[in-house]
């Protein structure tokens, strides 16, 4: 049963990725874009944690941490660089 | 506030303390060794970084605080049903809408909270504080009554803030 | 494996997936930008969070050890979806993106985009 759970929450997050990747592509914004890159790296965590459980170790949680942080850096960084112009002021 | 911070050995007991449990949690033990080592790094980093750190208001009343943290956990998910019904059904019968709401706080650290409740709490997203810090404007997912809304930020989320900071 | 741990593992599992995709959709199909940055910023948590909790029952039962540092990502993913919200729609306002004709208070959003310009000018 845990098998098949684990199937069907990483076929949910796979479709998922696809539909952020639609909005990716098809904007219109730059706002939109950068909303959907940040969904984007939710799901992957949300990938590498259901790849973490189906293989029994602990070993991945530093790579979903590392990309939670980054991810989160990104966003803020691409919002204020859009939003002035400049990243540093 | 002072211009000439004073050295002192426990600059920020909470965050210490907050440090301690962190770096405990990112290892995963309470071996002895990893409780000396974050101990060193939650003594050190704080007097380190104190003089970096901007005056912000004490919490007054911390059983509130917890109170209010329960109650914000038990809304998101509430909100978050909500939010995925009115995602789930026909987007044409959404009403979106701005609103601005009128906040009486007047500290950074509690409008920070404030906003970040409005954000995970039912269908609304803080948008942007205007300047003189008095309205939070705010998008609503899907309106049925702007005054009752606006009541229920207030009394529900507003009104323990300002007994946690008492301002 | 005992059975009711495989049973709430799994109904962690399904319940995180369903959120999450809940998110995407709401990020795919909902009309204009303000709606659909609903979706994403609340759904998503809390189908990450419900997956993190799967996780961590799982490496508790099966490494013998209280697991909790999952909860780092839970409490790290709560505290900065808030933020990413706001910095998005506060570019988004500033951007003027398009709002919904049927979208109510649109004065609101102009005052809203008054502010943040004249704190510019005034920087």
């Amino acid at each position: 049963m845990l098998s098949t759970a684990i199937m069907i929450s990483t076929t949910l997050v796979c479709i998922s990725l696809m539909l952020n990747l639609w909005r990716l592509f098809k904007g219109p914004g730059r706002p939109d874009r950068i909303l959907a890159l940040d969904t984007m790296y939710i799901n992957s965590i949300a990938l590498i944690i259901l790849f973490g459980i189906s293989a029994g170790t602990a070993l991945y949680f530093e790579a979903a941490l590392l990309i939670a942080m980054l991810g989160f850096v990104s966003t803020v960084a691409m919002c204020k660089y859009i939003l002035r112009g400049d990243l540093i002021e | 506030m002072n211009p000439q911070p004073r050295f002192r050995f426990l600059p920020m007991p909470f965050h210490s303390v907050l440090l301690l449990i962190v770096w405990l949690l990112l290892n995963n033990t309470v071996s002895f060794g990893h409780i000396v080592l974050g101990s060193f790094l939650a003594l050190t980093i704080p007097m380190l970084t104190a003089g970096m750190q901007n005056p912000q208001p004490r919490f007054h009343r911390p059983l509130i605080m917890i109170r209010y943290a329960i109650m914000v956990l038990g809304d998101i998910i509430v909100a978050n049903f909500e939010v995925a019904l009115l995602v789930l059904g026909p987007s044409k019968k959404l009403q979106p809408a701005f609103i601005a709401v009128p906040i009486d706080i007047v500290n950074e650290l509690p409008i920070t909270i404030l906003a970040s409740t409005v954000s995970l709490t039912p269908g609304t997203v803080s948008a942007e504080v205007s300047e003189d810090k008095n309205w939070l404007y705010v998008h609503v997912l899907h309106m049925t009554d702007k005054d009752e809304l606006i009541a229920t930020i207030k009394q529900r989320y507003e009104q323990p803030l300002t007994e946690i900071f008492a301002c | 494996m005992e059975f009711w741990i495989e049973v709430v593992v799994s109904a962690f599992l399904i319940f995180g997936g369903v959120f999450v995709f809940i998110g995407s959709l709401g990020l795919a199909k909902l009309p204009d930008f303000y709606t659909r940055l609903h979706a994403p910023t609340k759904a998503t948590t809390l189908g990450m969070g419900s997956l993190l909790v799967a996780s961590s029952v799982m490496i508790t039962y099966q490494q013998g050890y209280l697991s909790l540092h999952e909860l780092l990502i839970t409490l790290f993913l709560l505290i900065t979806a808030p933020v990413t919200a706001h910095m998005i729609a506060k570019t988004a306002l500033h951007h003027k993106l398009h709002i919904i004709d049927r979208t109510t208070g649109k004065t609101s959003a102009k005052n809203a985009r008054k502010r943040e310009s004249s704190e510019e000018h005034s920087a």
